[in-house]
């Protein structure tokens, strides 16, 4: 099956950023376990290979595929399906491909509105309004541009995937931990964990690792953590009117941003039996308001001036409603 | 168009209060359109979020939250978590490209057959006003959420 008997191991990026390659590579010598154990057969970002060469592949021939990114473009999409026919074990890995991430908020807004902001945007100079062509003819032959999708997809709304790793991106020592239980697998050592499971997670929330001090909350005023003179170390953001999304966020991170004095964003996604991540939010977020007169809520609520993004700044894709309506209006499926 | 638009409308009763009122109307034979469908929880409070955008996107074109009066909560202050969170929800689905008027929160004791009635007819004109909203029914390979929202059904 390999040339040189050794499983093989595989690496993409779809729609994001490299985080998840960097962290990959922030495991240090234990990248070397990953050579020693694995043959590494594609990893666009770390070496040369191309889509036929995977393509050439026995089908399932890879045992590992690290899928990072969501599908955003009909390329994405494509090599969503190819490595999902030519590996045994695929992971949705980083939060992108879990839930969609960054890229994800491009839910928020139609394919146009995007094009708009990038080519014709207060950064962007271009008087002569030049735009990208998907089909374009050239002497030298036709040249084309994978198609750009209305919305972004996670992974495992395109192909089915075998395990999720959250994180934006995920934490090393839990990469390394994962790739240490998957070379144990391979030498019979250890078993898989139940297909369609989190790993590289816990599985409570960002709050039952934070080290800060826990009280009955009630809150009077929600405020932009810039906008305090003195955050108190040791007791609970949220308490100190920092909308922190601890409470709906999965452990696993160690808890890193409230440790440092930040707030949890939510990049480690929504924990465990959770459906939608920011409805369990909202419910969080309303439950510690303290008051009961619908106009002393609704200004205390203007302390949060986005909630949309509050809530979903990592999950939008991966939500229940997934994209806002001018995202999915722009498919004409009005 | 033709047929006139019959809009689908969703509704959380509590059980103390809504929900009886619900039951009044239907005992003194009080009409209201059959646009809505009500499903029962123990009390407004047990209203989760998910719930109304799980609603939404699964083909509801409105939903409406009926609780006790304010002061008047069974479990003595859960309806003001429901009000707090409705505020919130309205918020967020609008930053979302939903008008904030397809979720509704309505206050009836178990006396007000006849409001809760008069509150669910109006409503149902309001979201006939708006129009379908028609929110995707996305194709899915094997996401897991599709797969939760499945075994739900069934059990």
């Amino acid at each position: 099956m390999t040339t040189n008997g050794k499983p093989k191991f595989a690496m993409y990026w779809a729609a994001s950023c490299g985080g998840c390659e960097i962290a990959v590579l922030n495991i240090h010598e234990k990248i070397l376990d990953v050579d020693a154990n694995f043959e590494v057969v594609f990893w666009p970002v770390a070496m040369d290979a191309k889509y036929k060469d995977v393509e050439a592949m026995p089908d399932k021939s890879i045992l590992l595929t690290l899928f990072n990114g969501g599908i955003r473009t009909s390329e994405n999409e494509e090599l969503a399906h190819l490595m999902r026919r030519k590996s045994q074990i695929l992971v949705a890995f980083g939060s992108c491909a879990t839930e969609g991430c960054i890229p994800g908020l491009g839910n928020f807004s139609s394919p146009e509105e995007i094009f708009e902001a990038v080519y014709e945007g207060v950064s962007t100079e271009n008087p002569e309004h030049y735009r990208p062509q998907y089909n374009y003819s050239m002497p030298e032959g036709d040249i084309h541009l994978p198609e750009f999708y209305p919305v972004l997809k996670t992974l495992d709304q395109v192909v089915p995937v075998d395990y999720y790793m959250p994180g934006c991106p995920p934490e090393s020592e839990q990469i390394a931990a994962v790739i240490d239980l998957v070379i144990q697998v391979v030498n019979g050592e250890a078993e898989l964990p139940p297909a369609g499971a989190t790993i590289g997670a816990g599985e409570t929330t960002v709050c039952d690792d934070c080290p800060r001090e826990r009280n009955v909350k009630s809150i009077k005023k929600f405020v932009r953590i810039q906008e305090l003179e003195h955050i108190d170390p040791d007791l609970c953001l949220l308490e100190q009117g920092i909308p922190c999304n601890g409470p709906a966020t999965r452990s696993g991170c160690g808890c890193l941003c409230p440790q440092a004095g930040a707030q949890c964003i939510g990049c480690y996604g929504p924990a465990e039996g959770v459906i939608d991540y920011g409805a369990r939010l909202m419910t969080a977020f309303a439950s510690v308001i303290d008051s009961n007169d619908p106009d002393e809520i609704e200004a205390i609520l203007d302390g949060i001036p986005d909630p949309a993004g509050q809530f979903y700044r990592f999950n939008l894709a991966g939500s229940l409603l997934r994209a806002g309506t001018p995202a999915w209006k722009s498919n004409g499926s009005d | 168009m033709t047929e006139k638009f019959e809009p689908v409308i969703i509704g959380f009763t509590c059980n103390w209060c809504s929900y009886r009122a619900a039951d009044l109307a239907g005992t003194a034979r009080i009409k209201y359109p059959p646009n809505i469908r009500l499903i029962r929880l123990m009390c407004s409070g047990r209203l989760d979020p998910t719930f109304v955008l799980k609603a939404l996107a699964g083909g509801a074109d409105g939903v409406m939250i009926t609780g006790c009066h304010p002061g008047e909560c069974h479990y003595l202050e859960q309806n003001y978590k429901a009000l707090r969170r409705y505020l919130l929800l309205r918020r967020t689905i609008a930053q979302m490209g939903v008008d904030p008027g397809r979720v509704k929160l309505v206050w009836a004791s178990a006396a007000e057959g006849v409001h809760l009635a008069e509150e669910i007819t109006n409503m149902v004109e309001e979201i006939r006003e708006l129009g379908p909203l028609n929110w995707p029914k996305w194709d899915t390979n094997g996401s897991k959420a599709s797969v939760a929202v499945q075994e739900e059904v069934t059990a």
